[in-house]
């Protein structure tokens, strides 16, 4: 009886009271969502869905002329891929390219890196110069090095040629593109290699030399025992970002060879160009990259698992 | 062991002199102690020692031979930075052993050595562990132990307990003196804590601006100190400063030598004794002891008595010192005048004499 007599007014006013904190428990769960939605919003946008969007189109037939035209191929693309010699050479290409810039341009970074970490004026000029390749254009870069690279009119063979040596083919040749491609890869990518390190270097206590001077450690003992170990994770950044972008080479070739002669420069990226491109044919392309994708994140995942245990984060 | 001289030892970093001078004799066995304010010059005065700085002008003899030339590895110095300068990407045996390999000594010989160190530095159990998994304290004793084992003629230590937290300083203090008692070795240690220098070395270098103030054994630092730098760098809390009643001269005493009364109170105050009257403007409880800042017509003092009847701020006081424990000092150049008050006109002593 008395929970009759009891009013409906206050009874509601619980109701309210409760309603009102669900949904205060949920806006504080959502919040945290909302804050990152942004964010993943763009990521979706631009990185998931153009990956996803890659990896349905190397499962069709289709090309840049007649995108209306569709088609399902299923794994026909990766068939004619896997079959196609030229492929296998560009892979290859690539794999030479890579391993030679990235031991190339990190090894000459580090070594001018310990050059270059002293603290007179001179350095800090001869770091600026080092540096200025990175911050022009790749295109520029490459025009210059066409012409210095030129086997009449070029400045490296008048050089060659002064010093009494035979001139070099450079980009004429088949043995030789490749090599030329290389050069201007690292010297590309040297300076921005070298003020990294120049970072890591200064951030290695100088008291821990100081203690290695006192424990009678030589120079190459105390660069093999600790400045190596100390950079890295130096070390370790430069390889995975300087593995990706060197498999990734388009410009240089675009500009300068156009995977010739004779296929020796062709390399994946420009590989996927071609055809889709050149050849339209825009499955293949995309298999390509999903290969090119498939290979980057592979190489990654095997720096991080190999690699890291190595590596002495502070 | 050995005995280590500075003859007319100056550095110079852009043409700012950092030390000026320095004429130091460290004995063979001795536990010196630099101590000073920061910038004085200590630890570059450590560091040219261990040669890693180049001494600008003058010349460094340890155990006979002079040094100067000489890069640090082959000085027989073994240095314990402030942070430790710890090998990060080795273990702790590596850290330890490094020195050893580097002197050619054959690996089971150094393994040996290795261990044995570890277990006088209490360290045996982390020999396979990183520095970074070790705590403050392990650190140290890594540091120590590496510098041990070199079996060097001299220990350099710059200011090495100076990350620890309070207790474990305490306690390290302890284990650094029976060290030196053990190895009875010639220790060069740097630091800026007075008390440091106070409990652990057998003889105190003061140093100030690039200068040594005074050379003595802690006692006779603070009771006989040479100038008025080192009376008020020496003792906690420092020496109470007065003008003296003659122009140019400065009177000082020490808080714990002072008698303190309520201001009512008749008390039997010496004949030659210097009376101030003040009032009391704050009290530091210590639990052993209790400082009180008193304000006097000439300036301001500290006075440390014990706890058992405490005396309210606000409180009108009399503060008696006698005149045996008064130091007088020369205001310009701020040197000691070498006789004692006692001896002294009493003309000397302040407005506040009774």
């Amino acid at each position: 009886m008395r929970q009759e007599m009891t009013p409906a007014a206050p009874a509601s006013g619980i109701g309210a009271r409760w309603t009102l904190k669900r949904m205060a428990d949920l806006a504080q769960t959502l919040r945290p969502y909302a804050y990152v939605a942004p964010a993943m919003i763009f990521f979706a946008a631009f990185f998931f869905f153009p990956i996803a969007y890659m990896i349905y189109l190397s499962f069709q037939d289709w090309s840049l002329l007649s995108l209306d035209e569709m088609e399902w191929a299923g794994t026909a693309n990766y068939e004619a891929l896997f079959a196609d010699a030229d492929f296998y050479q560009v892979l290859k290409g690539t794999l030479v390219y890579t391993v030679s810039t990235v031991a190339i341009g990190i090894g000459a970074a580090l070594l001018l890196a310990l050059w270059l970490n002293r603290k007179a004026k001179i350095y800090g000029l001869v770091q600026a110069a080092v540096f200025s390749p990175h911050i022009i254009s790749l295109v520029s870069v490459a025009m210059l090095w066409m012409w210095l690279m030129d086997p009449q009119y070029g400045l490296l063979n008048a050089i060659l040629e002064f010093l009494g040596l035979p001139a070099y083919t450079w980009l004429a040749d088949t043995k030789s593109a490749l090599v030329s491609l290389i050069l201007v890869s690292v010297w590309k990518g040297i300076g921005y290699n070298t003020l990294v390190f120049i970072a890591g270097l200064q951030s290695i206590p100088r008291e821990i030399y100081e203690a290695a001077a006192l424990d009678r450690s030589p120079g190459w003992k105390t660069l093999w025992k600790i400045t190596i170990p100390m950079l890295s994770p130096t070390l370790f950044f430069l390889l995975v970002i300087n593995t990706i972008s060197s498999f990734q080479v388009f410009d240089t070739i675009y500009i300068m060879t156009q995977g010739g002669p004779v296929n020796s420069t062709n390399m994946l990226v420009f590989y996927i160009y071609e055809q889709g491109m050149d050849f339209y044919n825009g499955g293949i392309a995309s298999a390509a990259s999903v290969v090119l994708l498939g290979i980057v994140g592979a190489l990654t995942l095997l720096h991080f698992r190999f690699m890291e245990k190595r590596v002495h984060y502070r | 062991m050995a005995q280590v001289v500075l003859q007319q030892v100056a550095k110079t970093f852009h043409h700012q002199p950092v030390v000026k001078g320095l004429d130091l004799v460290v004995p063979d066995g001795s536990f010196t102690v630099l101590v000073g304010p920061s910038g004085c010059g200590k630890s570059t005065t450590l560091r040219m020692i261990a040669g890693l700085e180049s001494a600008s002008q003058g010349d460094i003899w340890i155990g006979g031979q002079r040094v100067n030339e000489l890069p640090p590895g082959k000085r027989d110095v073994a240095m314990v930075f402030q942070n430790y300068a710890l090998y990060p990407t080795m273990t702790v045996f590596d850290n330890i052993a490094f020195g050893l390999r580097n002197r050619g000594i054959a690996k089971k010989e150094c393994k040996r050595m290795v261990e044995e160190i570890a277990a006088v530095v209490g360290l045996s159990g982390y020999l396979q562990r990183m520095p970074s998994q070790l705590s403050g304290g392990q650190r140290q004793r890594v540091a120590l132990g590496r510098a041990m084992v070199k079996q060097p003629q001299v220990f350099l230590m710059d200011e090495p307990l100076s990350n620890l937290d309070a207790k474990l300083r305490n306690q390290m203090r302890v284990e650094l003196s029976s060290l030196h008692r053990q190895l009875s070795s010639t220790f060069i240690y740097v630091t800026h804590d007075q008390v440091e220098a106070m409990t652990m070395g057998d003889q105190i270098v003061v140093m100030n601006e690039g200068r040594i103030m005074q050379v003595a054994s802690p006692l006779d630092l603070y009771h006989d100190p040479a100038n008025l730098f080192v009376a008020q760098f020496i003792g906690s809390p420092a020496m109470n400063i007065l003008p003296a009643a003659e122009a140019g001269k400065l009177l000082g005493f020490r808080p714990e030598k002072a008698v303190m009364l309520p201001a009512a109170v008749q008390s039997l105050v010496p004949e030659s004794a210097l009376v101030l009257r003040g009032t009391v403007v704050s009290r530091e409880v210590l639990g052993s002891d209790v400082l009180y800042h008193v304000k006097v017509p000439s300036g301001s003092v500290i006075v440390k008595k014990d706890p058992e009847s405490l005396l309210e701020t606000a409180a009108e006081v009399q503060i008696a010192v006698p005149v045996e424990c008064i130091y007088l000092f020369d205001q310009a150049t701020g040197e000691r005048i070498p006789a004692r008050a006692e001896q002294m006109p009493r003309r000397f002593l302040a407005g506040g004499m009774s």
